[in-house]
């Protein structure tokens, strides 16, 4: 746990330093931590595990996006935690119910590799429609073609700075409109 | 919208680097700082015997308990734009202005006063107090709150109530320059109260606002 925990740190030092490549992997290995707390967090909840993946998007996005508030000096793992325990508070509580979640919940948490029952998430794609066309294009264009920033700006003729802003922006208002009631 | 998709995304976006909070605090509350001054100079004016009060150390106080409290509310509130952070020991430092305060009513007890206890303490400017500082204080709080609307406060309505002291705090530093109250029993009442006051307000929009 420990040694998974200093692996974090070392791979979002890296990532805050340019490094893209270290950052997906990070990504990739907190996911089905925070998948794992999320399906536990619906269950003691009373709520359908299957709507887990929406939770741990979220999460994902407010880490992203949050990423300025991380202390470099500081474990990234607490830092982690006590954004996924406020968002899933949140979803939970979006959902109608008020619960307290235990931050140990994350630290004690195993992997969970997705299970056949996890829906996929709809939230974030629902959000997506409501988008700018462009911003939606380029998004997509990355997410789901894998287009590298320097082809979606040769099939847009645009300038890989045009690209790099409005995937930005497009990442940012996925998230200001969850905060929208 | 699988997962591994929105992961790649992310990752695609890692150049993005956002301003640090305390840049983006900073500029908005020196943005903001011209619309509090311009309500103060079109209300208020600094008092006409200026000069001459500078020579009273309880007038003196007043700024060093005002600016105590801007300072301490403003590194407060940059610690709780972090998402793990709690505001255990850190909550201390709003002692500060409140021990310069104790300090100040038991020096000025110890000295010869003209004017009873109570006169000092009502004063003669309470009103304007209750409605000058608030009303500046919107334009500051309005900056903060949207400086730290740029971090992840994890109780919104704790930061949000840090984010009225510290307005409340500046706006006050721009009242203490006209008010020619400057009893420490006057300034522990009617500051305190109109700070109170900017608090619940910063704490409401703070819970609103500041969820991210």
């Amino acid at each position: 746990m420990r040694e998974r925990e200093d692996e974090w740190t070392g791979l979002m030092r890296s990532a805050m330093s340019g490094d893209s490549a270290a950052y997906h992997r990070l990504l990739k290995s907190v996911t089905p931590v925070l998948r794992a707390a999320a399906r536990r967090g619906l269950a003691r909840a009373g709520q359908p595990v299957d709507q887990s993946e929406d939770i741990v998007q979220d999460i994902l996005l407010a880490v992203h996006l949050k990423r300025h508030t991380w202390d470099a000096n500081a474990p990234f793992a607490p830092w982690l935690f006590a954004i996924a325990r406020n968002k899933l508070i949140d979803a939970l509580r979006r959902r109608g119910r008020r619960i307290f979640v235990n931050i140990d919940d994350f630290a004690e948490t195993l992997p969970s590799e997705p299970a056949a029952e996890t829906l996929p998430a709809s939230e974030i794609a629902a959000r997506l429609q409501s988008l700018p066309a462009r911003q939606r294009e380029i998004l997509q264009s990355i997410a789901v073609e894998a287009a590298s920033i320097k082809d979606t700006a040769a099939k847009f003729a645009m300038s890989e700075g045009a690209v790099r802003v409005a995937l930005h922006r497009g990442l940012a208002s996925l998230t200001a409109k969850l905060r929208e009631p | 919208m699988e997962t591994d998709q929105l992961i790649r995304t992310l990752a695609a976006d890692n150049a993005h680097r956002a301003r640090p909070v305390s840049l983006v605090l900073a500029l908005a509350l020196v943005a903001a700082a011209p619309v509090s001054v311009a309500i103060f100079l079109a209300g208020l004016g600094v008092r006409p015997d200026v000069m001459t009060a500078m020579h009273n150390p309880f007038f003196d106080l007043k700024f060093a308990v005002t600016l105590a409290l801007a300072i301490s509310a403003i590194a407060i509130s940059l610690h709780l734009a972090r998402p793990e952070a709690s505001l255990r020991g850190w909550a201390w430092l709003l002692l500060i202005p409140a021990g310069l305060l104790v300090g100040g009513i038991a020096s000025e007890m110890m000295l010869p006063q003209r004017l009873p206890m109570m006169t000092r303490l009502v004063g003669s400017n309470s009103r304007v107090c209750l409605t000058a500082i608030p009303l500046m204080s919107l334009p500051l709080l309005a900056a903060a709150l949207f400086g730290l609307r740029h971090g992840a406060p994890a109780r919104p309505a704790v930061a949000g109530a840090i984010a009225g002291l510290l307005s409340a705090g500046l706006a006050a530093t721009l009242y203490a320059s006209h008010c020619t109250d400057d009893s420490p029993l006057f300034v522990t009442t009617w500051y305190t109260i109109a700070t109170a006051l900017v608090t619940a307000i910063g704490a409401l929009a703070g819970s609103k606002l500041l969820r991210y």
